[in-house]
């Protein structure tokens, strides 16, 4: 069972139908004793930082989370959800729930490529470079995934990025850290490669290693 | 480094495509939902559904369409058409829309955009603008000024203007259909498209006239658009959507190639 936690951001039930597309069983809740009970755990989120940290914690999932990470469970971080696991983001100048150590970044106005200005939020396809293997991001084709965001992750140990992404700088836009993994984009959104990272996610006993 | 988007536009009616697609063997598909497959697997980057039902027995097909899709595809999908309320965007968006576009009810009742951008968040809100070419006035800088119901009510606001308010307002990205050029075939209103692109920060959709790759190409260089809506281009298989995307990046245009 896929505990996909609740935490009232944005609307969830796109990752629940791709796990109900590839066959697995899931549960959408904010209930830390029906989440114990899940082998792995989905943290997605569309949102806003503030809420999302104000909301995490009045469900005491700040410190379930910080368990969960401890208890080696499968941990996996959707856009927002990614955010909220490091120590600060701008959005908001939000405290957030510091599983790694890092900040959440603001794209600076007047991004540039070659001539032609960037838009805010970052909204389409695009790349993701892998620089290490990871059992998460195993057998992907060269392929392209879905993001929509204004704030990028920038851990403050590269150890943990995996995959970066071009869009007027460089960002992460996929880490690890233990049992933990964590995507910029959408997978559930970003057609089959996506669905390829949620099966292979389904699959993963924890361990940071190929 | 970010792909232009190809965005292909479905008419639907009480639950059915208004005009069949032509697949191979020359079958027609009348079901939205198989329609979006198709297009799916064939690589298109985005679906819009755009609902041109009246009663409102014909909405809750078409959300029930919604929830169809939600399960088939899974890459990101809009819907559009008699969208009036909040209610009416929390319905498509529960149903599993990852975005609704709001058109003429953003012109009667600017407040729609700012709620949903509120409620749903900015990038679940998407302002579709129909535009046609005037006379330039002063109330009408830029020569081009937005129309409702299908273009037979002028509403004296400049499209300049509108898409900057629609921006301030909350809105996510814009879909902006030329009435002009829509239906004709013999490419995108270009100018229309590069001065409402240049004049926001929000993603500009070019919508209306696309006949041939180079109009995509056209649209999407000069016209400064991010993404380009196609309808009878690809749904009478005149060219397939692995055609228009190997056209464009064989001239330097970076589309999404794998799936």
């Amino acid at each position: 069972m896929i505990g996909i936690i609740d935490y009232k951001a944005g609307n969830l039930t796109s990752v629940a139908r791709a796990l109900q597309y590839l066959g697995e069983s899931w549960t959408v809740t904010a209930d830390p004793r029906e989440l114990s009970g899940c082998d792995r755990i989905i943290l997605p989120g569309v949102g806003a930082a503030g809420e999302a940290m104000t909301n995490l914690r009045r469900l005491g999932m700040d410190t379930w989370l910080r368990e969960c990470l401890a208890a080696g469970t499968p941990l996996l971080g959707i856009c927002l959800g990614t955010q909220v696991i490091f120590s600060h983001s701008e959005e908001n100048d939000t405290p957030c729930l510091d599983l790694v150590p890092g900040w959440v970044r603001r794209f600076p106005d007047g991004l540039r490529e070659g001539e032609r200005a960037l838009k805010i939020p970052h909204m389409g396809w695009n790349r993701v470079e892998f620089s290490r293997p990871h059992p998460v991001f195993a057998g992907l084709p060269a392929a392209e995934y879905y993001f929509v965001h204004s704030f990028y992750p920038d851990p403050a140990d590269t150890a943990h990025i995996l995959g970066r992404t071009e869009y007027g700088l460089r960002f992460c836009s996929a880490l690890a850290h233990r049992n933990l993994v964590a995507v910029q984009f959408h997978p559930e959104k970003s057609g089959a490669p996506g669905l390829r990272i949620l099966a292979n996610f389904c699959r993963w006993g924890g361990a940071d290693a190929q | 480094m970010l792909s232009k988007r190809i965005i292909a536009c479905l008419d639907v009616r009480d639950g059915k495509l208004t005009k069949g697609i032509r697949f191979q063997g020359n079958m027609d598909i009348g079901d939205p939902v198989e329609a979006a497959r198709i297009y799916y697997e064939q690589g298109i980057d985005e679906i819009v559904f755009y609902d041109i039902t009246a009663s409102s027995d014909g909405r809750n097909i078409m959300l029930e369409v919604v929830r169809r899709v939600a399960e088939t595809i899974f890459i990101p999908f809009s819907v559009g058409g008699g969208i009036r309320s909040v209610e009416d965007m929390r319905a498509v968006i529960l149903s599993g829309a990852e975005k609704v576009s709001v058109n003429s009810e953003a012109v009667k009742n600017p407040d729609i955009i700012d709620e949903g951008a509120r409620i749903f968040g900015s990038q679940c809100v998407v302002l579709g603008m129909d535009v046609k070419k005037v006379a330039v006035r002063p109330e009408i800088p830029s020569g081009y000024e937005i129309v409702i119901h299908g273009g037979r009510i002028y509403t004296g606001w400049d499209a300049l203007q509108w898409a900057k308010e629609g921006e301030h307002r909350g809105a996510g990205e814009i879909c902006l259909n030329s009435i002009d050029a829509d239906g004709t075939q013999k490419g995108y209103e270009n100018d229309l498209t590069r001065l409402v692109s240049a004049a926001v920060g929000i993603p500009v959709i070019a919508s209306g006239g696309a006949g041939r790759p180079e109009h995509l190409y056209a649209v999407l260089t000069r016209g400064e658009a991010d993404a380009a809506l196609i309808a009878s281009i690809v749904h009478y298989r005149t060219y397939s959507i692995g055609e228009l995307k190997e056209y464009l990046h064989e001239r330097g245009v970076k589309v999404r190639r794998e799936w």
